[in-house]
């Protein structure tokens, strides 16, 4: 088989295949042709796998049912595909037990679930909340919530301008008064990966639990929650090549245990009367309600994918990726790397000297070329780097050198436009 | 596809833009309003001077993009002089030109000419929904100050 010996780790056209939406153009005229779509927008949301968009077909056509009732034939199919797939994301990101695992809406979700369970039951006033300067929204607001209503206290991690985490400033944050860290483990504007390991090691130390958010993360490289030590772990299944309207929250078990529900409602109960509810165990007692089923078993089929493609041969194209784009976007005169952290994941957010994002995006968009332009839902962090919105490239498994290529070829033409 | 580009960044447009009018703060203004993106975070200030029911002067500062910064630019040399009552039918003309249909287009008050070909200069921003708001956000702040108001955000546009 010299074919198999000589094709690369990584054979990223054979992988486009997988995505029936690749092969689409956009902008399409009146019988003008239109531009290939170079979708550098993953860190947003993925694109989906055939993989993927078939196992959930599969699924409502064959199997679909409601799950954990009834005792007939489908239910008790559609739960042990559900169950599945809890323990796969178990297996995904190393949990010790699929007990670990909670379905949740989106990440958004499972971070307001620990702050509201876990939060309003073992904060009070004056204790402190480390996050750092940049985190996404998520992992901001439901902690401002709490303390609005508790009365913590929120101290915040800053950055150097290459975008590196200060652990020095981490380490003198950390005192008695700090009953919680919650810190992302891939900023979604800088692509900086925090050294999630050193980041728990020194909370335990003061008994604090940490909390990372991992929805960039999960993504681009191989996450091992036992070996970070993490005592909570949040991602989602849409940036994941998976479907929206699922999130994941790991948690340790003897933690989750002493949680109380966050919502109320079926499947999360053992015994409902006026006189006093009783509540299933973790990971059901965060489950209230039907759970979004078939997105489970999408989620499931896109894990499934990512490793069929192993997550360290899709970290190697990454990186070949970014290092590519940041050298050829460096080559543009008058645009600004913003996040330069070494290690970093494959996004790229820069600014235009004297054009404003908008235009660029409205710009390279004719050009087919789809990026995030704004805030990127992370304004604390444009504030620190004082520059305001940004234009953001990010890349996924299926992203090419040259789309990058497209992607500086569009940059050109918006300078040319506006004379920048 | 650039013909529409061309369309939505006109040279005139392109101008404003690098070169906005009436950027400044006028000591005697005496209503103003924020008009706010929060999708972007462009933030503009729109200060007016009214006298006798009529705006003598309007003025702007903030940062936005070259369709926010050109159309608030633009806005600001169209309302001068104008009365509160023609101030108003320009802004709902303008709004009528970047968001809907040539025959949805009601009647707000007389626009002469020259004043509607100035106005449909931005109105190419129809072909890009999403910049609607760029294009509109100085002339909701301009409307939300000539009623008293403080503020305009592009999430209630």
């Amino acid at each position: 088989m010299p074919d198999a010996i000589l094709s690369p780790a990584f054979d990223v056209l054979r992988v486009r295949e997988d995505f029936p939406i690749l092969a689409r153009s956009v902008h399409a005229r009146k019988g003008k042709p239109g531009k290939p779509l170079v979708y550098l927008d993953s860190g947003a949301s993925a694109q989906k796998p055939r993989q993927v968009i078939q196992a959930m077909t599969r699924f409502l056509e064959e199997d679909y049912s409601n799950i954990h009732r009834g005792v007939h034939f489908l239910s008790q199919t559609a739960t042990d595909q559900f169950e599945a797939v809890r323990a796969k994301v178990a297996r995904f990101i190393n949990a010790p037990s699929e007990r670990c695992v909670v379905f949740t809406r989106s990440s958004t979700e499972a971070i307001n679930l620990v702050a509201a369970s876990y939060g309003r039951t073992f904060l009070t006033e004056g204790d402190e909340v480390i996050l750092s300067i940049m985190e996404h929204h998520a992992n901001i607001v439901p902690w401002q919530l709490l303390q609005a209503e508790k009365k913590i206290v929120i101290k915040v991690v800053p950055c150097d301008d290459d975008g590196v985490l200060d652990l020095d400033a981490y380490k003198d944050l950390l005192s008695d008064r700090t009953k919680l860290v919650a810190i992302t483990h891939c900023s979604n504007v800088l692509g900086t990966v925090t050294p999630a390991k050193t980041i728990a090691a020194l909370a335990h130390e003061r008994g604090v639990p940490v909390l990372f958010d991992g929805s960039q993360a999960v993504v681009h490289g191989p996450v091992d929650v036992q070996e970070i030590d993490a005592d909570f772990y949040v991602f989602t299944a849409h940036k994941l090549y998976g479907p929206t309207g699922l999130g994941v929250l790991y948690g340790k078990y003897d933690i989750l245990k002493r949680m109380p529900p966050y919502q109320g409602g079926g499947d999360m109960i053992e015994s409902v009367s006026f006189a006093g509810t009783t509540f299933k165990a973790p990971p059901a007692r965060f489950e209230a309600g039907t759970p979004p089923i078939t997105e489970v078993i999408g989620l499931g089929a896109a894990i499934d994918y990512v490793e069929s493609l192993g997550r360290d041969a899709i970290a190697a194209h990454e990186h070949d990726l970014l290092q590519y784009a940041t050298q050829q976007l460096s080559q543009v005169a008058g645009l600004r790397i913003i996040g330069t952290a070494p290690g970093k994941g494959p996004i790229i957010s820069f600014a235009l000297d004297g054009v404003h994002p908008h235009d660029v995006g409205t710009i390279v968009d004719q050009y087919g070329v789809a990026v995030r332009v704004g805030r990127h839902c992370a304004e604390p962090l444009a504030e620190r780097f004082e520059v305001g919105p940004t234009v953001r490239a990010s890349f996924g498994l299926y992203n090419t050198r040259a789309e990058a290529d497209a992607l500086v070829e569009s940059l050109l033409a918006v300078k040319e436009f506006f004379g920048a | 596809m650039m013909d529409d580009l061309r369309e939505l960044y006109q040279e005139v447009i392109l101008d404003h833009g690098k070169h906005p009018r009436n950027f400044r703060h006028p000591d005697e203004s005496n209503r103003q309003a924020k008009g706010e993106n929060p999708m972007c975070g462009d933030r503009f200030m729109v200060y007016l001077t009214v006298k006798d029911g009529v705006v003598e002067d309007v003025a702007f500062q903030g940062r936005g993009c070259a369709i926010s910064t050109a159309s608030a630019s633009m806005m600001t040399e169209l309302v001068r002089g104008k009365t509160a009552a023609e101030a108003e039918t320009l802004f709902q003309t303008f709004h009528d030109l970047c968001t809907k249909d040539d025959e949805d287009h009601a009647d707000h008050g007389p626009v002469d000419e020259e004043t509607m070909e100035k106005l449909m200069v931005m109105s190419g921003v129809r072909q890009f929904p999403v910049r609607v708001k760029c294009a509109t956000l100085a002339w909701h702040a301009m409307n939300a100050a000539l009623h008293g108001q403080d503020s305009a955000s592009s999430d209630s546009f």
